[in-house]
């Protein structure tokens, strides 16, 4: 993908995050929903600035219904870090750009 | 070091700051807007903006907010996004204190609006993202024909409670009065929706749920003491709201519930800082009052440096 951010779905969820060799922030999100938006550009810039060490992800609730089930997602914007296979933190809001470089950062140390 | 003195430091990236970046860069000011998150603040989570003027269909909340912010960097206005953790606004340079460093400027305006208020009962903090909301444009397809329970009695609760029927079969409006406080032409939509069931003079006390997530409110009425249980997948709150003020504790004058006292000039109890906004003292809160705060207050920090 030209912008780097890994679109998931209910399909490929076991094997793009659960069993990824690398860290995983997936982005809950939704067409409808106005800070989502806001929230797509530091997204984009997760993707460019943590290029092969991180997956950076985003799974649109409207056409996935089963992942965010899952994990009991009822508000978005919802950002999920993963870490082998595991939830290492699941954070509902806006979330600030130095908080989600601290995370990426701690996941791939 | 005088290069790096800007002229302006706005904190805060909503409407209220955004509008004095647009004048400050237009009277050629040195400007740096300084945001914690993102650009447009609480509009960004506000469904729909039918009362500020030029919109006569109304607008997205979050449209509106994306045209303030492209049309204060239409001219020319520096973002940086960081968190200020504190001012030192004494003396004629004042020092913005980031997490990391710290920046300067000859005047300051404070724009950093508020935020919602919790309830402080049981269960919020447990259900928040899982049946919890204070956000209907962002949440509420979750609950798609379910029901749910409001909480509050002012603009925000009505009219979120009005675009929550749009999707849910039911809304119990829980407000702790008789009588909404909401102004009337929304009072009025929301009386005669048949979605929205009343529920007057009572408060929460806890949110209820199990494994299988939110199961309800409890609530006590208090008039009667009687306590009942509304059965409902998801709890949307709006009960008002707190002002980001924490960083300027001890620094500059604040009323009672922690929002920065200001003028008609917008000026603060310090000289050369300016407040405007939601965060200011003021009567209404309001995108229109918020940009018209800061057109004043960006004209006065001028002022202010060329006086």
């Amino acid at each position: 993908m030209a912008d780097g951010v890994l679109e998931i779905g209910d399909a490929d969820f076991e094997k793009e995050v659960l069993q990824s060799d690398k860290p995983v922030l997936i982005d809950f999100w939704a067409p409808w929903c106005g800070p989502c938006r806001a929230m797509t550009p530091i997204i984009e810039e997760m993707a460019k600035k943590f290029e092969g060490k991180a997956k950076i992800a985003k799974c649109n609730v409207d056409d996935n219904p089963i992942t965010p089930g899952k994990f009991d997602v009822k508000a978005i914007p919802t950002l999920i870090f993963f870490k082998d296979g595991k939830m290492v933190e699941q954070v509902t809001g806006m979330m600030a750009k130095p908080k989600i470089e601290e995370l990426l950062n701690q996941m791939i140390g | 070091m005088d290069a790096n003195i800007y002229d302006l430091i706005i904190i805060g990236g909503g409407p209220a700051g955004l509008t004095a970046g647009l004048y400050a860069c237009r009277a050629r000011m040195k400007t740096l807007l300084i945001e914690k998150m993102i650009p447009g603040g609480q509009i960004m989570i506000t469904d729909w903006v039918e009362n500020y003027p030029g919109f006569p269909e109304g607008i997205a909340g979050a449209e509106l907010a994306e045209r303030i912010t492209a049309q204060a960097n239409a001219f020319g206005l520096e973002t940086a996004y960081e968190e200020v953790v504190a001012i030192r606004p004494e003396g004629d340079v004042k020092e913005v204190v980031l997490t990391d460093k710290s920046l300067y400027a000859k005047t300051l305006i404070i724009a950093t609006g508020a935020f919602a208020k919790k309830l402080g009962i049981p269960g919020e903090d447990d259900y928040y993202g899982r049946g919890v909301s204070f956000c209907a444009t962002c949440d509420a397809p979750f609950f798609k024909e379910k029901t749910v329970v409001a909480i509050g009695g002012g603009d925000t609760a009505v009219q979120e409670s009005l675009y929550l029927t749009r999707f849910v079969d039911r809304v119990f409006l829980v407000h702790r009065r008789d009588q909404l406080r909401a102004t009337r032409i929304l009072q009025e939509r929301a009386l005669s929706n048949p979605k929205i069931t009343m529920v007057w003079d009572s408060v929460p006390e806890a949110i209820l749920g199990g494994d299988r997530g939110l199961e309800g409110v409890r609530i006590r009425n208090v008039k009667t003491g009687e306590i009942s249980k509304l059965p409902a997948d998801g709890c949307f709150i709006w009960i008002g709201i707190t002002p980001h003020t924490s960083f300027v504790k001890n620094t500059l004058a604040t009323d009672e519930y922690g929002f920065i006292i200001a003028n008609e000039r917008m000026e603060t109890s310090v000289p050369g800082v300016f407040a405007c906004g939601d965060v200011r003292n003021t009567p209404l809160r309001q995108v229109a009052t918020a940009v018209g705060d800061a057109a004043i207050a960006a004209v006065a920090a001028e002022h202010y440096i060329t006086a």
